[in-house]
């Protein structure tokens, strides 16, 4: 047996979540850190988004998806931080033995006094749709078509059609006709987009790409190659409405119908997790149920910016540092207010929240479950509203933020239930 | 010019083929698809059964028995994932309680041993997770689950490596009686051969039709299944048939080998012998009704959905013989449930008739053992450590839902009759199995498959012929 390496915090994941928890941890004066990345280069999938629109917020300026990780990527080399590339975690247990396997190192374990879990996110499949017809070539989640057009030069097909209109699947249409494919069209089964509207002018209003929403696919032709898919319309229970199909002659039909937190990790620690956002429960300062274990970007929620990951790795970094520097000891859920979303409200992140403990403000990120216009945000701690924020629009696609201060938590006598939710007046 | 020519490379066709290479024969296995395994033995429940249903006396209650019997050493013989994990048939209706006893009565003149009919409070015992509303239930201890596709390959491996020739991409279109046996017209040219193996699944009766005036019909009756993530594959322990109610014949929940959930099959005819797509109301059905088995079934945790098709016989048994008129013609037909159980008693019954007619030497050295992909899975850090040293690429993990690594993907493109497509390769490794079903592993599998068969990208197929997975290189239409 080869004795076992220890590390002040590991760091799952070497993407936008993982590098930005890595630099945060050093700010905050952590000495040993290891980030582990299964792919052969730091920067996770923002490597293939090569498309440009990433951080406005954290820059003030408009770079694409390589150029962005790129500045995390200097300076996590600056701060000297130790990383392993083609490296999988295989396992992680609760006393924070991590096994993971890599051609050089075999399959080796390391000790972690933190972890942070940076895995992002993975896409759903046809399988999990169901979508009935034959099973042929040519049927790929848009991520991968990203993957195979931006970083390999590949082209999965010339005629596509594309169920979903995630932003990766909005994106991906624009990409596939740059490069010379015909996108037929971009089908919706909600009233509604799932991606950002800049996406929705940008990718396929430009190019013509017509976006028929309350759309499916029902049924997949061709035994060999995808020969055409047929879409039809669908009731708002998202029933399809017979007499409406149309059959769409292509060879490809791309997929971006949601993104699914990758937790295979945070199951095998048995963490709490949220139905709502598939991913972990954490409280203030990003730590899941299991202490010491934190979570930040993707794998804890899905995002629509990466600066805002950029913001809540940094943040997952600077706790995992403060976990580590007061001798990791355990934390406590007890006595925490429980944050609920409610009203239209889908979810809130962070789960629950210590006021002893939080800094000065806390930014809690939530999505609606519905297009809402002209409609309020509020916030109740207990009986008492707290906050009450107008908003012209809030969609399912668009990632909302209200800012939490401390004080005024501090002020309520024994809250234990904090709800936003939406409110007409 | 063959002593024997088996047409078809499923489970049937390659169990004769690895009985018939225990002789000195010139055997060959012709194969229109690009690969062994490629029609209803890739598509089916995985059961091996115990045989109590088979009508006492059939060709398929005897094979079947006589096929449980030997698969578990068969199992271990040519390293097959297999395990008796019992099964049951559950009633919904006291006033249907009687068919388990006739179902019990029928399985004992099969010859099935262990057969138990419980009720009350000890079906929970026997498995925890049945509907609530089950009012008694057949115990079948000898009922076994095994890989279906490994079961085909090991077969076929085994047998190619006993010298049976195995050609793909060779569908036969013609059969002609010719003076010293017949004369095959396939798409890759004439093949002569003394006698003719016809295990040719849903398309048996074109070929048996062929060289016989007695002609036989065999429909293909569609089955679909879902399957559920692994996470939700400890929810059930037994294989659970349901006995038919008044929606009509029951379907299944089992759990796979591989420590999946299955749930199905439906059953309707076809017109259409390549009809293995899936339909809105076979899942639909199929979802529905297996949740009457269990309560809180996890049917949320699909991830994906198959059709296969069934090679029904209108007698509804198998027809197993030389053909009459047809000297040296042998069938192999008919052969739907329980035929994946049955394959190892249809291999040694069908040699024998073929040995019996031609009298060929056995071999001095059959090699009856075959050994599987090597796997990371289930194996320590020392042995898996052992394996990278021997080879680095079992340290390069390129399924993440399934843990399979670049060294598992080499063994199954350089062993014995090696993987071709993604789905070769998924079939004997499981990469692209998992929950995410290749959406993460399919560009690196692409590139590993167009390294090792030196071939470009762009000519990696999902499964042969046309089912190329890429069109082009990027700008190539602008």
């Amino acid at each position: 047996m080869k004795p076992i390496k220890s590390y002040d915090i590991v760091i799952i994941g070497g993407g936008p979540a993982g590098l930005a928890a890595a630099a945060g941890s050093r700010q905050n004066g952590a000495e040993r850190i290891l980030i582990l990345e299964r792919d052969g280069v730091l920067g996770g999938i923002l490597n293939q988004c090569i498309h440009n629109g990433f951080g406005l917020h954290t820059f003030k300026e408009e770079l694409t998806g390589p150029e962005y990780a790129a500045r995390f990527i200097a300076q996590v080399k600056d701060m000297d931080i130790e990383y392993k590339l083609n490296t999988m975690v295989m396992n992680i247990s609760s006393d924070k033995k991590i096994l993971a396997i890599n051609r050089q190192d075999g399959m080796f374990e390391i000790q972690a006094q933190a972890v942070i879990l940076a895995m992002g996110c993975r896409e759903r499949s046809r399988g999990a749709l169901n979508i009935p017809g034959f099973r042929p070539a040519g049927i790929y989640s848009a991520g991968t078509a990203q993957r195979l057009v931006n970083m390999e030069g590949l082209m999965p097909g010339k005629e596509v059609v594309i169920l979903g209109s995630g932003d990766i699947g909005l994106i991906m249409a624009r990409r596939m006709t740059l490069e010379g494919a015909k996108v037929k069209v971009v089908a919706e089964v909600m009233p509604y987009s799932g991606g950002l509207k800049r996406n929705i002018v940008q990718c396929l209003d430009d190019y013509g790409i017509p976006l028929k929403l309350s759309h499916t696919v029902i049924d997949i032709d061709g035994r060999e190659r995808v020969r055409g898919v047929t879409l039809a319309q669908v009731d708002e229970n998202r029933r399809v409405i017979e007499g409406t199909e149309e059959y769409i002659p292509c060879d490809t039909l791309l997929l971006s119908v949601g993104l699914i937190p990758e937790n295979e990790l945070s199951d095998q620690l048995a963490l709490e997790m949220v139905p709502a956002t598939s991913g972990p429960a954490v409280n203030e300062r990003l730590e899941t149920s299991l202490a010491g274990v934190f979570a930040c970007g993707n794998v804890l929620h899905v995002h629509d910016l990466v600066d805002d990951v950029t913001q809540e790795a940094l943040l997952a970094g600077k706790h995992a540092a403060a976990y580590v520097d007061a001798g990791a000891k355990e934390s406590d859920m007890l006595s925490l207010i429980e944050l609920k979303g409610t009203d239209g409200v889908r979810y809130t992140v962070p789960r629950y929240i210590n006021p002893l403990k939080m800094e000065d403000t806390l930014t809690v990120r939530f999505r609606v479950e519905d297009v809402f216009e002209n409609q309020f945000i509020s916030v109740y701690l207990g009986d008492e509203r707290i906050q009450h924020l107008k908003k012209r629009v809030l969609a399912p696609g668009e990632m909302e933020e209200i800012k939490l201060k401390k004080e005024i938590l501090l002020a309520v006598q024994n809250p234990e239930i904090m709800t936003i939710k939406v409110e007409e007046g | 010019m063959y002593d024997v020519v088996i047409i078809g490379a499923g489970v049937t066709g390659s169990a004769v083929a690895r009985e018939l290479s225990r002789y000195e024969m010139n055997i060959c296995v012709v194969e229109k698809e690009e690969d062994v395994c490629c029609g209803t033995s890739k598509a089916n429940s995985g059961i091996v059964h115990a045989g109590f249903d088979a009508r006492p006396g059939s060709l398929k209650a005897g094979l079947n028995v006589q096929g449980s019997r030997k698969m578990a050493r068969l199992a271990r013989e040519l390293d097959i994932p297999y395990r008796q994990n019992g099964s049951i048939v559950i009633c919904f209706e006291e006033a249907k309680l009687g068919e388990l006893e006739r179902l019990k009565s029928n399985g004992q003149a099969n010859g099935v041993s262990g057969l138990e009919i419980i009720t009350g409070t000890r079906m929970k015992g026997i498995e925890p997770n049945i509907s609530s509303r089950v009012k008694g239930l057949l115990y079948v201890p000898s009922g076994a689950i095994i890989c279906p596709f490994k079961l085909t390959m090991a077969l076929a491996e085994n047998a190619n490596v006993n010298g049976v020739e195995f050609k793909f991409d060779t569908g036969v279109s013609g059969i002609e009686k010719i003076a010293s046996g017949y004369l095959l017209t396939t798409s890759c040219g004439m093949i002569k051969t003394r006698s003719v193996v016809n295990a040719a699944g849903v398309y048996a009766d074109t070929f048996h039709n062929m060289v016989s005036d007695d002609k036989i019909e065999i429909l293909a009756r569609k089955g679909e299944y879902c399957l559920l993530d692994k996470k939700a594959g400890n929810f059930i322990e037994r294989t659970v048939f349901q006995l038919p109610t008044r929606l009509g014949k029951g379907v299944l929940v089992t759990p796979t080998v591989h420590g999946n959930l299955l749930i199905g099959p439906t059953a309707y005819d076809t017109p259409d012998k390549e009809g293995t797509q899936t339909t809105a109301a076979g899942v639909r059905e199929v979802i529905m009704k297996a949740g009457l088995s269990a309560d809180d079934l996890p049917l949320r945790q699909v991830i994906t959905s198959f059709a296969g098709l069934r090679a029904h016989a209108a007698h509804d048994d198998f027809i197993i013989g030389e053909v009459e008129g047809a000297e040296g013609f042998f069938d192999v037909a008919g052969i739907e449930s329980p035929g994946l159980s049955s394959a190892p008693a249809i291999g040694e019954m069908v040699a024998d008739l073929v040995v019996k007619k031609y009298q060929p030497v056995k071999k001095k050295r059959f090699i009856a053992e075959r050994r599987d992909v090597v796997g990371i899975a289930g194996k320590s850090m020392d042995e898996i450590n052992q394996l990278i040293q021997n080879c680095p690429e079992y340290g390069n993990v390129i399924c993440r839902c399934e843990s399979i690594t670049e060294g598992e993907i080499l063994d199954a493109i350089h062993r014995p009759l090696g993987a071709k497509s993604l789905d070769g390769v998924k079939r004997r490794t499981r990469a692209g199995m998992g929950r995410c079903q290749s959406g993460f592993c399919a560009p690196g599998v692409i590139e590993i498959l167009a390294r090792e068969r030196k071939l470009d990208r762009l000519e990696i197929t999902k499964s042969g012929r046309e089912s190329k997975m890429l069109s082009g290189y990027d700008k190539d239409q602008l």
